[in-house]
């Protein structure tokens, strides 16, 4: 089959590689039908996430067929149409018993800090990914979920980690009637939680970024007020006097490891990998953040260690919340807003290309050309 | 600076404004939830996975394996003796993961090595998805080879005026 194959930093390529089998009773084989590059998969791509192995096929975001399942499946047959959710998780664990399905503890033996999820080194427990033809999906008769009935395959994709990541941030957020909130990115995560803020009651939503493209998508996508942080001084003083002199109620990190913004972060956290990525977001959600308001955490960040300024969040005392997003809770509710019409998040998607030329699609992503806010593979498309 | 939309868009305009605002409705409030709502299912711990490759376990599995592994890329070569280093240290220890970084390093001279072996010479620029760059950043990319070129030219000249001087 055709499947993405990392070679090292920046480079990528689509080659053939043996079809996955059946390993385990509860395992199905789905054959794949679009599958997203993840902003997350660009940690991989740049060679900042530990053991990620070459020759590893990425993509935790993906739809499909099923095509075979073990002998152990009941809920799912072949034929089905399934959307998958990026978190691979047993349903039966301490941690799954409390629908904490993304910190599951029975799936990953490489590492106790991080579930596992699909595509996402060996870190997240050495599973490949969905940016193939076919892709193993274990645990099938609780982590895929059926297609509804008129729900848009473009839609569904986003369903598998996107959208639910961006709503279980702003729902991290605590967010109160009438809350100003903050939304730190403005690729399709922070799309999803600045829409998300919205449904859940937001009086004021401000996205910030950078790339001018973003946050003009960001305005009609999210009907949110934008800033660019290039034209900004300093960015807690810039979000206090926006909002009275007090700061916003609700900051939300949708950016991660990589972001830019401040010299000394990048040079330290990305560049010299001295700590987990660039701490630039949490150090200003921390610093612009009203006294006993809410940081949202969703950007992904190295295993390391990361500079914030912790005696700030102590002394404003601050409620910190974050976790990868337990996508399966999340699903009935998402989908019923789809279904009302509140969000259409197939609206994010820029690019659809064949899977053959997966690194052109990682190149366009990472180096944001062509307007790029997101892009689908399409296994079956030449 | 700030975006020239209006401060606050009417409530009215904005589709399924509020609709959460009740946590009733917020699929993970609490965040904790017993029991979880799972009807698919049907096993009180997951069947464990019959073994196919060397896994690597953190040392904070106190040695048990977990039900259910990837079974993609074992370890091999050095980076696969780097990579068993590095599992002899706990996630809590930063040797733990710079090794695994150093492991990842070594990897990818072996992909090229393993690549030429298999008479495949890597195709950098299909790789690096850089006809995208030429398409769409022309200008920026061309900057890039042009400053590349000079700094290979420049080294070249250099080794070749040191080997004339060896002489």
């Amino acid at each position: 089959m055709l499947a993405m194959n990392y070679r090292g930093p920046y480079r990528v390529r689509a080659s053939h590689k043996q079809e996955p089998e059946i390993e385990h009773p509860n395992d199905a084989i789905v054959r794949v039908t679009r599958s997203c590059i993840c902003g997350s998969d660009l940690h991989l791509y740049h060679g900042l996430v530990p053991d990620t192995r070459i020759g590893s096929t990425f993509g935790h975001e993906f739809t499909g067929v099923v095509e075979r399942v073990g002998p152990s499946v009941q809920n799912l047959k072949v034929g089905d149409k399934v959307l998958v959710p990026f978190n691979i998780f047993c349903g039966s664990c301490f941690f799954c018993k409390r629908e904490l399905f993304s910190n599951c503890h029975n799936t990953n033996p490489e590492a106790t800090a991080v579930g596992a999820i699909f595509g996402y080194s060996h870190t997240a427990g050495g599973y490949d990914g969905g940016q193939a033809e076919y892709v193993r999906v274990p645990m099938a008769d609780i982590g895929p979920t059926v297609l509804p009935e008129g729900l848009d395959e473009d839609d569904a994709v986003m369903l598998t980690d996107a959208f639910p990541t961006g709503y279980q941030a702003a729902e991290m957020g605590g967010i109160r009637e009438g809350d100003t909130v903050v939304v730190f990115g403005a690729g399709p995560v922070g799309l999803f939680a600045a829409k998300s803020a919205w449904l859940l009651g937001a009086g004021r939503v401000i996205v910030v970024d950078h790339v001018e493209y973003r946050l003009d998508f960001a305005r009609t996508f999210a009907q949110c007020e934008t800033l660019d942080f290039k034209t900004v001084g300093d960015m807690a003083m810039q979000l206090k006097k926006m909002t009275d002199g007090l700061g916003p109620d609700v900051c939300i990190d949708c950016v991660g490891a990589e972001a830019a913004g401040s010299f000394a972060q990048t040079l330290t956290g990305v560049k010299l990998k001295l700590q987990g990525g660039a701490a630039t977001v949490l150090h200003w959600a921390i610093n612009s953040v009203r006294k006993g308001g809410v940081v949202s955490i969703v950007g992904v960040y190295g295993p390391t260690f990361s500079a914030v300024p912790m005696g700030n969040a102590v002394n404003k005392g601050l409620t910190l919340r974050m976790n990868q997003a337990s996508v399966k809770r999340h699903l009935p509710r998402l989908i019923e807003h789809i279904q009302l019409g509140h969000i259409r998040p197939r609206d994010v998607i820029s690019h659809r290309i064949p899977l053959a030329e997966v690194a052109e699609g990682y190149h366009l992503f990472s180096s944001k050309l062509d307007s790029c806010t997101k892009v689908v593979l399409l296994p079956s498309a030449r | 600076m700030t975006s020239p939309a209006p401060r606050t868009p009417s409530r009215d305009d904005i589709p399924g404004w509020g609709t959460d605002l009740d946590p009733a409705n917020r699929p993970a409030v609490p965040k904790e939830r017993i029991p979880a709502r799972l009807p698919g299912l049907h096993w009180d711990e997951p069947e464990p996975q019959p073994p196919s490759v060397e896994v690597l376990l953190s040392t904070e599995r106190f040695g048990k394996m977990t039900p259910l592994f990837g079974s993609t890329v074992p370890p091999s070569g050095i980076s696969g003796m780097l990579r068993r280093a590095a599992f002899r240290f706990s996630e809590n220890d930063l040797r733990h993961w710079l090794i695994l970084l150093a492991s990842d390093r070594t990897n990818m001279v072996e992909g090229v090595v393993d690549d030429l072996v298999h008479g495949h010479v890597p195709n950098l620029v299909d790789e690096m998805g850089l006809r995208s760059a030429w398409k769409h950043d022309r200008e920026r990319t061309a900057r890039k080879l042009a400053v590349a070129a000079g700094a290979l030219a420049f080294v070249a000249v250099l080794a070749a005026s040191r080997r004339k001087r060896g002489r």
